[in-house]
């Protein structure tokens, strides 16, 4: 098609807001773990950043948007970008590497969610390799399944922005891999106190400002589907702050964490659903994961599993979540498609599907990664290195002198 | 009554609190510190640039007691702060003339 410069207007500054959600995630992160891992974590997001930019390139991008195999993954036919130009392919109507370059920023902040499990204990080498892997092994297919016409979209099932893709799996990955690499030391025994609120919720910030980028960019073309993604995206993401504050008011106090954590649960669960639903739903979708996040949350502390930063119950959870409310409240309204609520049981299903689907990869394919590279280099720091923490034991730095 | 001064490692303070809570002593004062004993410090490098860190962050603890305490919270601080590396800190007794509680007028000597 004709090449739009509306559309791609959009899209490329989209692209940069969603960049910015990377390191928002480094800020949000590295303000929740103690002060002598705060520039590990953000430096980890970082590092996710420039790691996948460059995978993306070389060969990942062709992995999941090149040339179909069974449906399964796309072949080397774009390695290298080889045939990514400036002119729009098939249907689309922005550049084909302004394409490339908005699903690239999806794939990085992917695996800066993932590094919640990693917090303050992670071997810098360990996490290079691993998250080459993973981003390849694991990211590459689900969005190839999802986004590159590959099986599980030919299933029916929805996603509008990424909840199976980003969410999911970053959140089961996670879980699988806090089973292997385990609890930090004094888990459960010592106190670990948060050595910059402000800080995290400076990440937080970036992270609800890019979403609009997320979301609205996701409609690919600067029209009012992509008026309405930014719409329910803001929606949601408030109704999500307001239900986590209130119910971990009802717990003790209404804490700045709680606020901007039920936020982003908010809008992970929208993700999948911005382009289906009414900003009406949009708030019985937010506030429904405000709540049922937190009690996801409250049920891994229970459990004493030390998925650090949670990104199993926000992005996971919120994800399963969000995918099932596709299913229920898509609209005729708002696009062309129907959930439950209009009697359409056919699409629900699809939704289950693909959650199981997503969710079992994810974590299968996660687990036994985690296994191989704690068997070969090792996941962890020693025990020294993790007592002095690992600003310094990994990058030599402190954060004041 | 003495005072213990204990200067150990500050990601030793959990387990060494956690040692002495066990052993009775919940009340104590922690104050961040820095300081060098033989040992020389540490190098770390911003922007591949090198600063020589000759002054470490340690954690003093204050704690007082009974003088025939002393012994044993020596040995339980010891075992609690101990790598058995360099830089694993001192601990000092001191004399203390009084103690008095501002809440009430109470004193002990």
């Amino acid at each position: 098609m004709v090449l739009d410069s509306g559309d791609t207007a959009w899209i490329l500054a989209a692209t940069a807001l969603v960049m910015l959600m990377t390191p928002g995630v480094g800020f949000f992160y590295g303000g929740m773990v103690r002060r002598k891992n705060v520039i590990s974590m953000i430096a980890l997001s970082f590092i996710a950043f420039a790691l996948v930019s460059i995978q993306w390139v070389l060969f990942g991008y062709s992995l999941s948007f090149g040339p179909d195999i069974s449906g399964l993954i796309g072949g080397l036919g774009l390695a290298g970008l080889i045939g990514v130009g400036q002119d729009p392919s098939g249907t689309s109507t922005i550049p084909a590497l302004a394409f490339m370059m908005y699903q690239l920023v999806f794939a990085t902040v992917t695996l800066a969610i993932l590094t919640s499990v990693f917090a303050e204990r992670v071997k810098i080498s360990a996490f290079l390799v691993f998250g080459l892997l993973w981003t390849t092994l694991v990211y590459d297919p689900l969005a190839h399944w999802v986004w590159g016409g590959g099986w599980l979209a030919g299933l029916g099932a929805l996603d509008f922005a990424g909840g199976t893709v980003v969410h999911i799996s970053a959140g089961f990955s996670a879980l699988a891999i806090a089973l292997v690499i385990g609890k930090r030391r004094g888990f459960g025994v010592h106190t670990m106190e948060p050595a910059n609120i402000p800080m995290a919720l400076l990440g937080a910030a970036l992270l609800w400002f890019g979403w609009f980028g997320f979301n609205a960019g996701s409609a690919l073309a600067a029209n009012g589907l992509a008026a309405n993604a930014f719409v329910v995206t803001n929606t949601a993401a408030a109704a999500g702050a307001l239900a986590w504050m209130a119910a971990s008011w009802y717990h003790g106090r209404p804490a700045s964490l709680g606020v901007v954590s039920g936020a982003v649960a908010g809008l992970v669960a929208i993700t999948p659903a911005a382009g289906y639903v009414t900003p009406l739903a949009a708030i019985i979708i937010g506030a429904v994961a405000g709540i049922f996040c937190y009690m996801m949350m409250l049920l891994r502390i229970q459990k004493g599993l030390d998925e650090s930063l949670d990104a199993w119950s926000i992005h996971g959870m919120g994800g399963v979540w969000g995918a099932l409310a596709v299913g229920i409240f898509a609209s005729a309204t708002v696009n062309s498609y129907t959930g439950l609520l209009s009697g359409n049981v056919a699409q629900f299903t699809a939704q289950i599907v693909a959650v199981v689907v997503s969710v079992g990869y994810a974590f299968v394919v996660s687990y036994v990664l985690a296994r191989v590279v704690d068997a070969t280099i090792g996941l962890r720091v020693t025990e020294n290195e993790e007592y002095v923490g690992l600003d310094i034991s990994q990058h030599g730095e402190r954060t004041q002198g | 009554m003495k005072m213990i001064q204990a200067i150990i490692r500050p990601e030793k303070l959990d387990d060494v609190k956690h040692a002495l809570e066990e052993k009775g002593y919940i009340a104590l004062t922690v104050i961040d510190v820095k300081g060098r004993g033989e040992q020389k410090g540490i190098t770390l490098q911003y922007r591949g640039k090198k600063v020589e860190v000759d002054l470490l962050p340690k954690v003093k603890i204050e704690v007082v007691m009974k003088d025939d305490e002393v012994e044993s919270a020596i040995a339980t601080i010891r075992a609690s702060a101990r790598t058995g590396k360099i830089g694993d800190g001192k601990i000092f007794v001191l004399p203390v003339e009084m103690m008095a509680r501002v809440r009430t007028d109470e004193v002990w000597t």
